[in-house]
């Protein structure tokens, strides 16, 4: 792991990453519900190949943050720039093709579709052809369908599910699911990569192996990833970056070792030493 | 489909499959013709057919895309009466303006499709389902007195548009429902159909996905209109006849009726399910008196002992039917033992 650089934006991203546009640079967002600021000045960069940590307690907004990158809330203030382009209006499915895919916490596949066709769905823009020759079966919609299947088979052994590819995504273990849904928003060949609590519900062996493979990702594709994680091995074991929200604002940011001797970040996880005693 | 499944190769499968239907297009067209197969009958079989275009229309915007319109009869009535009144007012010979108007009755309703779902596909469930059953309602109130209103003869109202050229007949009937069946199956099996059945699916992720919501909503919408409109001009060929009076809200609840009992999503379902809907009161006629009971009873019976209907959801929501039929079909011509080890 590389040195995490300060930037003068008050953010920080890895010293390999340096000389690039960073993927994601937000400035002071923030949104309302109501007269609740659920997130406020927000503020965070994160480099290109960067593998960055969101974390904070129970209702800190770590998943409003992601829900406002995807703009399925729109921000109510703030700047958000995806590869410095101000990404302000984009509506979801135009901000996953211009390179934003995410997974969910409460998992979201297509439960009576088949795998392969899950993983097909994330590859709806890669691979286009017209209605018309769809109707009409044109040698178009054999070859980029053709593309397609030898895509998502590929997609899918990067976790070792190309033999599950004719199963209901719905019957697939939970652990699976987790690991289909990562291929789904692979799929859209995303220069982002958010996970919300990628290892929820996985036992240790499972969360050492996903953190081999969110490596393995990162490598590959060469893509950033921010991750929501409440687990924190793997938080600490493989973010270069961590922020830590509470009450929707950033309370800490730096290096895995930073963040665990924050006193600020203990006192949010673990409340104030004097009135734990008391 | 997984690799020990025995594929036919592609154009093969469809040779067979066009085959076989050609068979039983010509085959059906001689035995009426030779008089085996009584007019009665043919009636029955003709209304067969615009039932199994309905449902497999229906089925788009209920069984694919999820959800549920009550105003399926609206589109069925524009298209019927977009034709119908080509048909009786263009100077052609049936036999062109017939093709040309089963067409326009598809595309007029395809547009009223467009421009119906754009506003009532924003809502969900039970409000669509309100909202296309105020517009089902719009459409027949319109064509029944948008004569006296604007003052020219058009719909001829409540007094019916008589005299369109009857044209539809077993063979143009059932060759638009293998072609409708061709189009919807083509259309669910491609990356089109896959972005409508993940709407139904899961919305937010579909979005999630890069997959326009809005567009394929309206796509699936339209499909649905543009196919319930075919089936409307084929109505209007064979009734000669047409009274927005037959276009009420109990026929759109007619199809909905077919689309459920066959199984939402299921192509095949639809098929089936049109089928018995259309036998069963035909059969019971001897007892008109307890038709309706009967009827009623069939339904509960289905909905009780299998609630997902006839053919359920199973894979059918795949759209796969009919490729599993073509799989099958040869399969069990050509090589049954074979065929019988690869499903076992």
């Amino acid at each position: 792991m590389d040195n995490l650089v300060p930037l003068p934006s008050l953010g920080m991203i890895p010293e390999r990453d340096l000389g690039a546009i960073p993927i994601l640079d937000i400035h002071h967002l923030g949104i309302d519900f109501g007269g609740l600021h659920a997130v406020d000045d927000f503020n965070l960069v994160i480099g290109r190949t960067e593998i960055a940590g969101l974390i904070g307690p129970n209702g800190a907004g770590k998943t409003t943050v992601f829900n406002l990158l995807t703009n399925v809330y729109t921000p109510t203030r703030g700047v958000i720039l995806l590869d410095g382009m101000d990404i302000r209006g984009k509506s979801t499915h135009q901000l996953t093709k211009l390179g934003i895919a995410r997974t969910f916490q409460n998992i979201r596949l297509f439960k009576d579709l088949s795998v392969e066709d899950n993983v097909k769905i994330g590859l709806h823009n890669a691979f286009t052809y017209s209605l018309f020759s769809a109707l009409f079966r044109l040698p178009a919609y054999w070859t980029s369908e053709r593309k397609a299947h030898e895509t998502a088979l590929e997609l899918l052994s990067i976790f070792d599910m190309q033999n599950l590819a004719d199963q209901p995504a719905g019957s697939l273990p939970y652990g699976a699911q987790r690991r289909l849904e990562i291929v789904r928003a692979l799929a859209t060949s995303p220069k982002l990569l958010l996970l919300d609590e990628p290892a929820a519900g996985m036992n240790p062996s499972e969360t050492g192996e996903l953190m081999e493979n969110i490596r393995k990702i990162r490598n590959t594709f060469e893509i950033a990833i921010m991750l929501i994680e409440h687990d924190m091995n793997l938080v600490m074991g493989i973010c270069e970056g961590i922020a830590v929200l509470n009450y929707g604002k950033i309370i800490a940011k730096g290096t895995p070792e930073q963040i665990k001797s924050d006193p600020v970040v203990i006192e949010a996880y673990l409340g104030r030493g004097k009135e734990a005693s008391a | 489909m997984s690799q020990q499944y025995k594929k036919i190769p592609m154009p093969l499968r469809y040779l067979i499959n066009a085959l076989l239907f050609a068979a039983f297009l010509f085959g059906g067209t001689a035995l009426i013709k030779g008089g085996a197969v009584s007019n009665y009958y043919t009636k029955v079989l003709m209304l067969l057919g615009i039932n199994i275009i309905l449902t497999v229309s229906l089925n788009i915007s209920t069984g694919y895309l999820g959800q549920l319109p009550l105003g399926h009869a609206g589109f069925m009535a524009v298209g019927a009466y977009a034709s119908a009144i080509f048909m009786t007012r263009v100077g052609l010979d049936a036999s062109v303006a017939f093709p040309i108007g089963l067409l326009l009755g598809g595309v007029v309703a395809g547009l009223f499709g467009i421009m119906i779902g754009i506003p009532a596909l924003r809502l969900k469930g039970d409000y669509l389902a309100i909202i296309t059953l105020g517009f089902g309602e719009i459409i027949r109130v319109v064509l029944l007195n948008i004569d006296s209103v604007l003052g020219f003869k058009l719909t001829y109202g409540a007094a019916s548009l008589k005299s369109i050229p009857k044209t539809t007949t077993f063979f143009n009937t059932f060759l638009c429902v293998g072609i409708v069946c061709f189009l919807i199956h083509t259309m669910m099996k491609s990356r089109h159909g896959r972005a409508i059945l993940s709407i139904r699916e899961n919305e937010i992720a579909a979005d999630a996905c890069g997959i326009h919501v809005t567009y394929y909503k309206v796509l699936g919408f339209a499909a649905s209109a543009f196919f319930a409109g075919v089936a409307g001009s084929l109505y209007a060929g064979y009734l000669g006849i047409l009274n927005p009076s037959s276009f009420g809200f109990m026929k759109s609840i007619e199809i909905l009726v077919m689309v459920v009992l066959g199984g939402m999503g299921s192509m095949v379902g639809s098929v089936l399910a049109a089928t018995v809907l259309t036998a069963v009161p035909e059969m019971l006629r001897a007892f008109s008196e307890y038709r309706m009971i009967v009827y009623s009873l069939l339904l509960i019976m289905v909905m009780i002992f299998k609630p997902s209907g006839l053919m359920g959801m199973y894979d059918f929501s795949l759209s796969h039917i009919l490729e599993k039929i073509i799989n099958w079909k040869p399969g069990r011509k050509k090589s049954a033992g074979k065929a019988g080890e690869e499903n076992g």
